[in-house]
This record gives structure tokens, C-alpha cells and sequence, in this order.
């Protein structure tokens, strides 16, 4: 029996494979037989789908069958299996860069009669820059918390943590918290990322008094009144590392900051903020390096407590609310702060000290105009007064005036005017010149930036 | 002392009424356009209080995220929102910024219309190149009244899972508004019958739906690609075209700037036709029917 199979297999695939040899033989007459079927076939379906087409015409006509739309679930999401990437975070990218023209030398910067504010300041380098690019991932952690990160990669190589915080989702009664690493909630623009600034660079008193942009590591907690009038009212606490404070070496709170913002709309056209802000931070040995009248490299440091006060505004009008056509808006800050310390003065090993006491303030006023879809002009006027410093050393006859070149008083201010060009709403390429009085020479340096700033990714929603 | 307790007492009831006044309050919506307003308030009737984000004067895509949103965002119970990334570009900073929980996506309170439709316009590729597109869909939905009626009914539902105490209050309404607004959509669709087939301009990829129920034919939009406003080379192009096989009319919305539709329209000689777009774009759209009678009146009497 066994030996009989094989046999039985051939004459099987014999007989399986003979039609095909068959077929060949009679390849056109058995194609034609196929199409003509296939062509029937198609005929019956056009003809039932014309038929159904009339019928729906006709009902369509008719309005008397109410024709319904089709009320059916949306289509399940593309990647319905189980996937991890379906928690992917929203990702956004921008891209920022600019040309830089100066009548000085940048290197020698500074703003006469204040501390200096660290390197973040000031106008840049020469020439062409790669500006920060900015990476921000964001999503819900879970029902409670969500997380942002934004990463700014430098022109210079470095990765920069500029915010990593969580944020509350439920938290009850209009309160919300937030703590890691973020900007501090104190005044209008320090919140504001760069690429949505109204100008290339910040306002003076940022960078005379926070050295740029403040960001807290620490606490923060926000509570919003049940009114219709927007109230808000903040306090937030860190380890005090950011300028005009220094990291201490110590446990606890370090730094305090206090702040409430009002607003609301007068009319379909026009809308307003307003804050007031106080911020109390400690510094340690906050050092900086100068050269004293007689050409010798001294080192300055100040141990003590910095208060600022800051108070902001912004207006902003568009035709019936329609900021699409022309918007303007309105916008200025001013600040106040106190320092109440000691400053030491080391010269060639030799380590003075004394007491230090200031009170210094500044304030700005900006305007920016879109006066068609794509086109904003903008104005900006800055000035500062470094009030006259107490310094014990000086007012004791031990050194003279000039052994702290950098803290004259001074009175430096700034003009800037801002032409920018927005093709959508994820390109911005803007022209600047600015006329800077800021060094204690009184020099004016001409300041010429172009910029480009581009967004891609996740759709940015921005705040007021 | 007499006196001063007959003052003050009235002082006190007044006093404790406005405090236990809120205890039994409406549900307060906030909702992002005008038609979603209007909406809520035909199912809602007194027991909601609306507030408006926009007006039909303002584009929804550019919204700036206002204090007074903020505020009103902080207080609502229930959002009622478009969805499909029309309002993407500051409602996200609203429910944000508000502190409050029963509005966060995912929630009760947070309500969109575009998930209970069948959108218009899905692009199979998604690229910014294209302009501002929308991943889910056209989301300017209201102009066709079958999905208003589709999104009151989810509305309704909702409203009633936020006040239980109220539900039956709602459903009532709610099917009352499905009769009156069924009734409507016959009428318009009996009076709107000529329109079918009429060739028009459009200015953005917004009145899809309205030319899809109407039969309209979309014959070009102003603008090039969504969002993007036209440039001088592409309104020639766009007048050669159309100076060829002129279209019935152009499409002009309450908010738009009719500055591109006058130029073309001049120069091809077609009448403008200025559309509600939403409740409150024309004195006569009032509420959802005048928008849809408004509409209708104005596309016939230039029509005729």
C-alpha cells in the first residue's frame, strides 16, 4: 500500500496540472470568456450603483425625509492597537537665530552703576549667532499632574535646563501648584519665553536686575478668585540661586516672592493686565571682577539682602476683538530694589570690607502695532537710575569714589525700534535698531539685529 | 436700637440670600463661540449661564487668551468648545490657567462638538506646507444645521450628567429644540433648493459645510491655502481663472476683512455676499434660526 502512494500523488498532480497545459493551448478564447464575464459583472454593479445614486438624488430632493447625516462615531484613531507612542508628549521646537551689527565692541557691555547681571546679558556677539533653540515637551502625567520640559540648546554647544517643572491639574478651589525649575510668575515679561518677545533682547531692568530671565528653582502657588474679574494671587519660594541671589548652603527657604495680577476687558475691543510684585532674595559672596581707578583687578563681592518691588501693565485693543487684521499694544514695567549688605573690595590680597546699602530703579514703555496681517512696528524706550550707593569703605575716607568704577551712578537708557514680518503663524523675521546709552562712558553704541524665529511641532497656545 | 435692628435686619436677608443664592445657581458654560452659546442657551434655558468667549466679529483661530477668559474659565462648569485644533491656539492656556479640575480635557465639564460628527475636509497628509490645516477635519461645523441637531442632542446629554437634578429639565428641552429645529431645517432646505448647483467663491475653507448641504459648488477660495492670506500673483491667477467661467457669487464672512472680495469681485463682476457666519455676524442673525434664515435670505436675494 505504502509503496503505491507515490504513484497515486503523481497521477493526483497529473491531473491537477493538466487543465493548465490545456488552458495554454486555448490561452484567448478562455481570457475572452473571463473578460466578457468580468465586463457583465461590472456592468450589474454600475447599473445597481447608478440606480442607487438616482434614489438618493431624488431623496435629496425631496425634503420631506429629513436626509439625516451620517451620525456615526468619529473613525477609531489611526493606531488603535496598543501602542506606547500613542502617549507620546507633545513635542514643539523653535528655531531662533540672528545677524548682529554694533557700533562697539560687545565685550565691553555692561550697564553703568549696577551690579553686573552674569553673561546672559547684553547684546550679543558680532556677526551671524545660532540663537537658543528651544525644545519643549509637555503632556499629562496622569488625572493630577502634568510636566513640561523645555531644553534650550545654545549657539555655544550646552544644553541649558531653561524650565522642568509639574504642574497641579486638581487641585480644588482655584488653586494651582508648580515646583521644579520655572520662570517666576513676578511682573509681566518674565514669563514670556524669548521667541515670544516683542523685541530681539529684553528690557533694561531685567537684565540690570535679574541678570535676564528669572527662573526659580522651588515652589510655586497660584490661587484664582471665583470672579469674574481676573484675580490672581501667587507666592513662590526656591533655593535662592538666581541673580540678585546666590545659592547659600543652606537648608530651608531662601527666597520669597510675592505677586497678584488684575484684569479684565473694557468692551469687545480692549483687554488689560495689571500686577504688583515684591521679591526678597539673599546673596553670599555674590562676586564680581572689575578694575579699580589705578589699573589693579579688585574683587568685588556683596553679602546681603536684595528687595525688589515691580509693577506691570499691559493693554491691548484689536477692532471688535479681531486681532487678525490690527492689534495694538501697550506695555510697561517698573521696578524698585534695595540692597541692605556688606560689600567686600580684595585688592592684591588685600580683603576690605564694609557696608553697603542701594536703592536702584527702572522702567520701560513698549508699544508694538499690527497695522496689516502680516506686519507689527514696535517701539521701545528704556531707562534706569542707579539712585547713589552708601558704601561704607567709601564714606569712610578708606577708599576713594573711583574704587568702584562700576557702581557710579549713572543714568543709562536705551530706544528701540522693532520691524517684524509674520508669513504665518510659525515664522517670524524681524529687523531692529536700537540706540544704547548704557555704559558708564555714556557712549552710544548702534545696535542693528536681524532674527529669525520658526516653530514647528506642537501647535504653541500662548499666554496674555 | 430699634432703629438700628430695623436696618439692619433687611441688611442681613439680603445679606444671607445673595449668599445662598450661588448654593442652588445655575451651571455656568463657558463656550467658545457665539452658535455653541446659543446652543446651550435653547437646551439650557434658565438653568445655565452662558458666557461668550468670541464674537462673530473675531476669527476663532486667533484668540488672545484674555484675563477675563481666564476668569470665567476659573468659575464654569461646563466648556463647550468646537474642538478639531480650532481653538487650539489659547483655549488650552484657559483651562490652564483656570485651576479648575471640572474643566480639564477628559472631564464632564469639558464639552467638544467636533467628536460626535462626521467632519469635512480630513486631510490624508498632514504638513504645515499646506497651510493651517486641521488633522481632524474642517472644524467650522455650524453651518450645517443636521449637525447642530446632532451636537444639541450630545449636548443635552451632557448638561444633564453635570445636573442630575436638572436632567429631565434638559431632555425636555432638548427634544423640543430637536422638533422646532427639524422642522426649521425643512423649511430652509425647501427655500434653499434653487441654490443648488450655484457656483461660488469662498474666502478660507470655512463654509464647506454650509456649500455641502446646499448643493453649493465651491468653485475657489481666496485664500491659497488655509490661513494663508493671497498674495498679488495668485489673485491674478485667480481672476484669469474666473473671468473664464464666473462664478454666481463670493462668500464674504461677518469677520472677514472684505478688502480681497470687493478687489475680485470688481474685477470679475460677481456680487459679494455677506454671510453671519455665526450668531451675532448680521443684526438679523440673533440666534441659531436667524442665523440659518439670514444666511438663506441673503444667498437667495442675490440668487434671484
Amino acid at each position: 500500500m505504502t509503496h503505491h502512494q507515490p504513484i497515486a500523488a503523481l497521477c493526483a498532480l497529473g491531473l491537477f496540472v493538466s487543465p493548465v497545459y490545456a488552458a495554454t493551448a486555448d490561452d484567448a478564447a478562455a481570457l475572452r470568456a473571463e473578460l466578457a464575464s468580468l465586463k457583465a459583472d461590472y456592468a450589474a454593479r454600475v447599473d445597481a450603483l447608478a440606480a442607487r445614486i438616482a434614489q438618493l438624488e431624488t431623496a435629496a430632493a425631496n425634503p420631506q425625509p429629513l436626509p439625516e447625516p451620517p451620525e456615526s462615531p468619529p473613525p477609531p484613531p489611526r493606531d488603535a492597537q496598543s501602542s506606547d507612542t500613542a502617549f507620546n508628549p507633545a513635542i514643539a521646537m523653535i528655531l531662533g537665530g540672528s545677524y548682529t551689527d554694533t557700533s562697539r565692541d560687545p565685550g565691553d557691555w555692561h550697564i553703568a552703576g549696577f551690579f553686573p547681571g552674569g553673561d546672559e546679558i547684553g547684546p550679543g556677539e558680532r556677526s551671524f549667532n545660532l540663537g537658543e533653540s528651544e525644545l519643549t515637551l509637555s503632556a499629562n502625567v496622569d488625572p493630577f499632574f502634568s510636566a513640561t520640559l523645555t531644553a534650550s540648546i545654545t549657539g555655544e554647544n550646552e544644553i541649558e535646563v531653561e524650565e522642568a517643572f509639574f504642574r497641579t491639574l486638581a487641585l480644588p478651589a482655584g488653586f494651582t501648584a508648580k515646583g521644579g525649575r520655572f520662570f517666576s510668575g513676578f511682573g509681566y515679561l518674565n514669563e514670556v519665553h524669548s521667541h515670544a518677545w516683542d523685541f530681539v533682547d529684553q528690557p533694561l531692568i531685567y537684565q540690570a536686575f535679574f541678570g535676564g530671565q528669572m527662573a526659580q528653582d522651588g515652589l510655586q502657588v497660584k490661587w484664582l478668585a471665583p470672579t469674574d474679574l481676573f484675580l490672581e494671587f501667587g507666592g513662590e519660594t526656591g533655593n535662592g540661586d538666581a541673580f540678585p541671589g546666590t545659592r547659600r548652603n543652606r537648608n530651608g527657604l531662601s527666597a520669597t516672592t510675592l505677586f497678584a495680577h488684575v484684569g479684565g476687558d473694557i468692551g469687545d475691543s480692549t483687554s488689560w493686565r495689571a500686577g504688583a510684585s515684591w521679591l526678597d532674595q539673599r546673596a553670599e559672596d555674590r562676586a564680581y571682577e572689575n578694575v579699580n581707578d589705578i589699573g589693579d583687578p579688585v574683587v568685588n563681592a556683596f553679602t546681603g539682602k536684595a528687595q525688589t518691588w515691580v509693577v506691570d501693565a499691559v493693554l491691548k485693543w484689536a477692532p471688535n476683538g479681531n486681532v487678525t487684521r490690527r492689534q495694538l499694544k501697550i506695555q510697561g514695567e517698573y521696578m524698585q530694589r534695595r540692597e541692605d549688605g556688606a560689600l567686600a573690595y580684595d585688592v592684591n590680597g588685600l580683603d576690605l570690607g564694609g557696608g553697603y546699602r542701594s536703592t536702584q530703579s527702572g522702567w520701560y514703555l513698549q508699544t508694538v502695532y499690527k497695522f496689516l496681517p502680516r506686519w507689527r512696528i514696535g517701539a521701545r524706550y528704556d531707562a534706569l537710575d542707579s539712585g547713589s550707593s552708601r558704601i561704607a569703605l567709601v564714606d569712610d575716607g578708606t577708599l576713594p569714589t573711583d574704587a568702584f568704577p562700576l557702581l557710579r551712578a549713572a543714568n543709562p537708557d536705551r530706544l528701540t525700534l522693532m520691524l517684524d514680518w509674520n508669513p504665518s503663524e510659525f515664522t517670524r523675521l524681524r529687523a531692529q535698531y536700537a540706540w544704547d546709552d548704557a555704559r558708564a562712558d555714556g557712549a552710544r553704541d548702534r545696535q542693528f539685529r536681524l532674527q529669525y524665529l520658526f516653530g514647528i511641532g506642537a501647535h504653541a497656545a500662548h499666554k496674555y | 436700637m430699634k432703629n438700628i435692628q430695623r436696618s439692619v435686619m433687611p441688611l442681613l436677608a439680603c445679606l444671607a440670600f445673595g449668599l445662598s443664592a450661588p448654593a442652588q445657581a445655575d451651571v455656568k458654560v463657558l463656550a467658545t463661540t457665539s452658535d455653541w452659546g446659543a446652543l446651550t442657551h435653547e437646551i439650557g434655558g434658565d438653568k445655565v449661564n452662558v458666557y461668550v468667549a468670541t464674537t462673530a466679529m473675531q476669527d476663532i483661530h486667533h484668540i488672545e487668551a484674555r484675563p477675563s477668559l481666564v476668569a470665567r474659565a476659573r468659575s464654569a462648569d461646563l466648556v463647550v468648545a468646537t474642538g478639531a485644533s480650532l481653538e487650539i491656539g489659547w483655549l488650552p492656556v484657559l483651562v490652564r490657567e483656570s485651576g479648575n479640575p471640572r474643566i480639564q480635557p477628559g472631564a464632564p465639564g469639558y464639552f467638544e462638538a467636533a467628536p460626535t460628527l462626521r467632519l469635512l475636509d480630513v486631510p490624508t497628509r498632514v504638513d504645515r506646507a499646506m497651510g493651517d490645516i486641521h488633522p481632524q477635519g474642517n472644524p467650522h461645523v455650524q453651518l450645517d444645521p443636521r449637525n447642530i441637531a446632532i451636537v444639541a442632542k450630545a449636548l443635552a446629554a451632557r448638561l444633564a450628567a453635570i445636573d442630575p437634578a436638572n436632567a429631565e429639565y434638559y431632555a425636555q428641552r432638548g427634544r423640543d429644540f430637536d422638533t422646532r429645529w427639524r422642522t426649521a431645517i425643512a423649511k430652509w432646505e425647501a427655500r434653499a433648493a434653487p441654490l443648488k448647483g450655484v457656483s461660488v467663491v469662498v474666502m478660507h475653507k470655512d463654509q464647506v459645510y454650509l456649500c455641502h448641504w446646499l448643493g453649493l459648488v465651491e468653485e475657489a477660495a481666496i485664500e491659497p491655502k488655509p490661513g494663508v492670506p493671497p498674495s498679488a500673483g495668485y489673485l491674478g491667477e485667480l481672476v484669469a481663472k474666473l473671468s473664464a467661467s464666473p462664478p454666481r457669487m463670493i462668500l464674504l464672512n461677518a469677520y472677514n476683512n472684505p478688502k480681497a472680495a470687493d478687489w475680485l469681485a470688481a474685477r470679475v463682476h460677481v456680487p459679494v455676499v455677506l454671510l453671519p457666519f455665526s450668531v451675532g455676524g448680521t443684526p438679523a442673525a440673533r440666534d441659531l434660526f436667524g442665523l440659518f434664515d439670514d444666511t438663506i435670505d441673503r444667498l437667495l436675494a442675490v440668487k434671484q
